[in-house]
């Protein structure tokens, strides 16, 4: 062998070794245990095939999960992308206060979600928590934010919202403010309006940063679960389980491994598809400098 | 200047639009700060002129082991950026600088990772830290996230666009391997470094679920399994008491962010993370 | 030389002198618990495992660890993990599932002598029913309760109605809550009658009690049937379900039980069903003259039993199980089950706890405090089936879509029922 491949592989084992045994390795042992039926005290786990896709097939609450973690990413992505790019254009710009209004954006993400779960939670208080109280001020009634199977997930998605879009914008702020300024002369002597500029000149360049943006939002929809554990624990009735909730729940509360296996494997598939849509589709509609 | 059109009426209300959403982003963090200060009666009542008050704080710190669960991230915190930072270095150099068989491949391969988090394999990566004795133990919480494949992306797209001619000069001058990595690249890559360790930072200081299931006991419980286990109890909860309790546990990130904010954007701009 | 080599045999011989002393002796032990962190209790119990020390040199470490569902899950968690506590109070209920498990140790394999059975004896019968299978002792109660209501009795006399009169038949009891509602000018109410926990973890503990008092088991001692489809549990479900949409006493969905006791001291709620464990809290809170009453019934009062056990795992040394035995035989002493009675308000473990001094003396000012125990002859035991979060989940579930409107008491119980007979159809050839 060289010595130079010697050497990149001794550099990249620690690294790679890590990441196998916690990534690859993990997701490989899940496969198969999800072919294994949940073992019971000392005895060992009886194969059983594709029985436990089947009886996931069967199960009303996985496909409520499902449905769940969809109308969840499609409200909580682009949401929270458009946001990001407004509130880092208003940071860009010549906005009065702009470095507190940086902050405030900001804020969020460096709050633990676990702490900021109870605040919310006192938000959502029906009667007297806030959002009723300043409803009542324009004369809205009662809402049981969180109890209340129509309102308990878009109320999660506003918290995910919430939480994601100031650290979506320090990527977008970033960006914006190492894009060149000639362009922006130019299209100025031109007399292109702003709108215009923004479409057929910001926009395009913004794309990589979108892609990735793009990335980490997805991966966040299906990864952060925090204040579904903490304020509605999958209820009421189910109207908040998101999948990963679902496995948490099915492996550490029921304990029956062998489902969360098969759960988990789902759930890796989502993520898989959704990669590949990602970077084979769009990356190649990216403009590149 | 920007010479363009647009009115003075648009700007007023962009300016207002932007500072409403500012007020309202801020909500939670000032409610927060009201009940913290205010005594119990005033949680859910917003009387001006209320009275303010430590007690709920000093509460709050007493009723947990507030100043170790601290300890305990701060150590957790630390030992993982050390490590990503030193494994990420090395697999980031090799990707870059190095050519040998199978690369391309063994990045894609460690690319995976950037979709097949740890957080989704929690039953399996359990079972891993039973096997080597290491649940509940703050190493025990470390290990699944050692091998950042972000860290690895960053960095070899850092180490890419240093210039070839000042590796050659390193290497004209008797530098071996690792001395070209430590001379040349890991100075020139600083604002890489910045940037991702502060992402590094806030992911594991606010992360919940992995730590919650990993650790049992006082001495090894990061801030946000603490509060979690502080905010659920019989009797219900009491506002003034875990608003306290959060603001004990985020203010140091927020202080240390209110300092060094420029940085951490001006590095994000140098590191290229567009 | 020679003092070289006597030197290491001796510094060797004083090196392992600590191993076989810890081969011997216990000295340390943990167990988590579930009880309210918040200042006093939290204290207390790190107050009781210094006392033990004290006495017999042990360090105790007790580990608060959340909730009932959190405490569970973090010792089973433990334990599977290799590590883990030597004993922990987990839910009553759990008996079943924490069996399956195969985790658990019983009493009477630690090993119990005529002074222990005696102990054992000792406790109140109705918290040691979820305590036996296999004619063997699983777990001796700690702290335990019944649900009762708390009623705010400043919004009594403001509605007209007697404070000291509380109402025992569901038919009472409807038409006082619906009175005690309060709206404003908008017609906005701005004070409910009552509201009951519909949560997870605590909707069938509400149920249960309901469903006691239309005198109907919601299950069966073997813990693998359940009668959530009998027309008596309907006709409970149905009385839940009315005191929204018939009473409009509650409100229409979902009450989760952390929310209660800031509504009740909010005044947003005039009555409360919750646990006994709560009277001391509400009492140091309350800003104004509260009543404790027992559950009402469809004909006469019912209730159900609720709280923790303590149990004690398989996978430790018999040394420090019995070293466990010997702390939690301790820790149940009337004096102690008197002192924690009074702290947290709820019911102390056994009958001669209520012979001392200090907890009579405690009912003498405070008649409040004996009401739950009052309630104890007709107390039910909460629902305690194998695969028992699983079907709590079945039956809350079917509960909140019921509560919500979106599914028919009828359907809603059916629907449980069908759930749980496919939960429990591995366990039904026992």
């Amino acid at each position: 062998m060289r010595r130079e491949t010697l050497y990149a592989y001794l550099l990249l084992l620690p690294a790679l070794v890590l990441l196998v045994a916690f990534t690859h390795w993990p997701a490989i042992e899940t496969l198969i245990d999800s072919l294994y039926a949940t073992p019971h005290g000392g005895r060992p786990a009886p194969f059983v095939g594709f029985d436990n896709y089947a009886d996931l097939r069967d199960d009303p609450v996985f496909w409520q999960a499902l449905r769940n973690n969809a109308i969840y990413a499609a409200a909580t992505i682009p949401a929270s992308i458009v946001l990001a790019l407004l509130m880092a254009l208003a940071v860009n710009g010549a906005l009065p206060g702009r470095s507190m209004l940086r902050l405030a954006y900001f804020l969020p993400t460096m709050l633990p979600m676990i702490a900021v779960a109870n605040i919310w939670l006192f938000f959502y208080t029906p009667d007297y928590g806030l959002f009723d109280r300043i409803l009542g001020w324009f004369g809205g009634g009662r809402h049981n934010w969180l109890g209340d199977a129509s309102t308990a997930l878009p109320a999660m998605i506003v918290v995910a919202v919430w939480k994601e879009a100031g650290f979506f914008m320090i990527f977008y702020l970033a960006a914006l403010q190492t894009m060149p300024t000639d362009l922006r002369e130019a299209a100025a002597l031109e007399g292109s309006s702003r709108w215009n500029y923004f479409r057929r000149v910001t926009l395009p360049l913004l794309m990589p940063t979108t892609l990735f943006v793009l990335v980490n939002a997805v991966i966040n929809a299906f990864r952060v679960i925090d204040h579904i554990v903490v304020m509605t624990r999958g209820g009421p009735d189910n109207a908040t389980t998101l999948l990963l909730y679902y496995i948490y729940e099915t492996g550490f509360r029921f304990w029956d491994t062998a489902m969360a296996a098969t759960l988990t494997i789902v759930l890796l598939a989502i993520l898989a598809i959704t990669a590949w849509l990602q970077f084979g589709v769009l990356g190649r509609r990216i403009h590149y400098r | 200047m920007m010479v363009m059109h647009h009115s003075r009426l648009g700007r007023t209300l962009e300016t207002i639009g932007a500072w409403m959403l500012g007020i309202l982003w801020l909500l939670p963090l000032l409610y927060a700060v009201w009940t913290a200060f205010h005594p119990a009666a005033y949680a859910t009542r917003f009387d001006l002129f209320a009275p303010l008050t430590l007690t709920n704080l000093v509460t709050a710190w007493q009723a947990a082991p507030f100043s170790r669960y601290l300890v305990n991230t701060v150590m957790l915190v630390t030992l993982i950026l050390a490590a990503q930072f030193v494994l990420c270095t090395l697999a980031a150099f090799a990707f870059a600088r190095l050519s040998f068989p199978g690369r391309d491949l063994l990045f894609a391969v460690v690319l995976l990772q950037l979709m097949v988090l740890p957080d989704v394999l929690l039953v399996e990566n359990y079972r891993t830290l039973v096997k080597l004795h290491l649940v509940d133990t703050i190493p025990g919480i470390a290990l699944p996230y050692l091998g950042s494949a972000f860290g690895i992306f960053l960095l070899r797209q850092t180490f890419l666009t240093i210039p070839q001619p000042l590796d050659d000069a390193a290497r004209l001058e008797g530098c071996g391997l690792l001395a070209r990595l430590w001379r040349v690249y890991v100075p020139l890559a600083k604002p890489t470094y910045i940037a991702y360790g502060l992402v590094s930072v806030s992911y594991h200081w606010n992360n919940f679920l992995w730590p919650l299931i990993i650790t049992n006991s006082v001495t090894t419980r990061p801030l946000t399994v603490g509060l979690s286990v502080f905010a659920t109890t019989d009797q219900g909860i009491d506002w003034s008491i875990v608003t306290a309790a959060t603001l004990m546990t985020s203010a140091p990130l927020l202080v240390a962010f209110l300092l060094f904010q420029r940085q951490f954007v001006q590095s994000f701009m140098r590191a290229g993370i567009r | 030389m020679l003092r070289r080599r006597t030197l290491l045999t001796t510094t060797a011989g004083l090196l392992s002198a600590p191993a076989i002393l810890r081969a011997q002796t216990v000295q340390k032990l943990t167990f988590y618990y579930p009880v309210a962190v918040g200042g006093p209790l939290a204290a207390i119990m790190d107050g009781y495992c210094k006392t033990y020390q004290q006495e017999t040199g042990i360090a105790v470490d007790a580990v608060y660890s959340g909730d009932y569902s959190a405490t569970m899950m973090k010792a089973v968690t433990a334990i599977r993990g290799g590590a883990g506590p030597q004993f922990a109070v987990l839910l009553a209920a759990e008996m079943h599932s924490l069996q399956d498990q195969d985790i658990l140790v019983s009493l009477d394999d630690i090993g119990l002598d005529t002074d222990a059975r005696k102990w054992l004896d000792g406790f109140y019968p109705a918290f040691m029913a979820n305590s036996h299978a296999d004619g063997k002792t699983w777990s001796v109660p700690f702290q335990r309760s019944t649900a009762i209501f708390y009623y705010n009795k400043s919004t009594f006399q403001e509605s007209g109605l007697d404070p000291d009169n509380f109402p025992t038949t569901w038919a009472e009891l409807g038409g006082t809550a619906a009175k005690l509602v309060k709206r404003d000018a908008s017609g906005k109410v701005t004070r409910w009658g009552i509201k009951m926990a519909g949560d997870l973890g605590n909707a069938q503990w509400t149920f249960g009690a309901l469903a006691n008092q239309v005198e109907q088991k919601l299950m069966n001692d073997a813990g693998n049937e359940v009668y959530f489809n009998q027309p008596k549990t309907i006709e409970a479900m149905a009385f839940w379900r009315s005191l929204a949409d018939t009473h409009h006493a509650t409100p229409e969905g979902v009450s989760d039980w952390a929310q209660l006791s800031p509504d009740f001291l909010q005044g947003n709620a005039a009555i409360i069903q919750h646990t006994t464990g709560n009277l001391t809290n509400l009492r140091d809170k309350a800003q104004f003259p509260f009543g404790v009453a027992g559950l009402a019934g469809k004909n006469s009062p019912h209730t159900v039993v609720g709280g923790g056990n303590i149990y004690f795992f398989r996978n430790v040394t018999p040394p420090e199980q019995q070293a466990a035995l010997r702390f939690v035989r301790w820790i149940s002493a009337p004096e102690r089950a008197a002192d924690w009675s009074i702290r947290t308000g709820y019911i102390a473990t056994s009958p001669a706890a209520y012979e001392t001094p200090v907890l009579q003396e405690y009912i003498a000012k405070f008649p409040a405090a004996n009401v739950a125990r009052t309630f104890l002859p007709v107390a039910t035991g909460e629902l305690s089936m194998h695969e028992n979060q699983r079907v709590y989940k079945a039956l809350t579930d079917n509960i909140q879509a019921c509560l919500n409107g979106t599914k028919s008491p009828a359907l809603a119980m059916a629907d449980a029922q069908t759930e749980t007979d496919r939960i429990l159809r591995p366990y039904k050839r026992m």
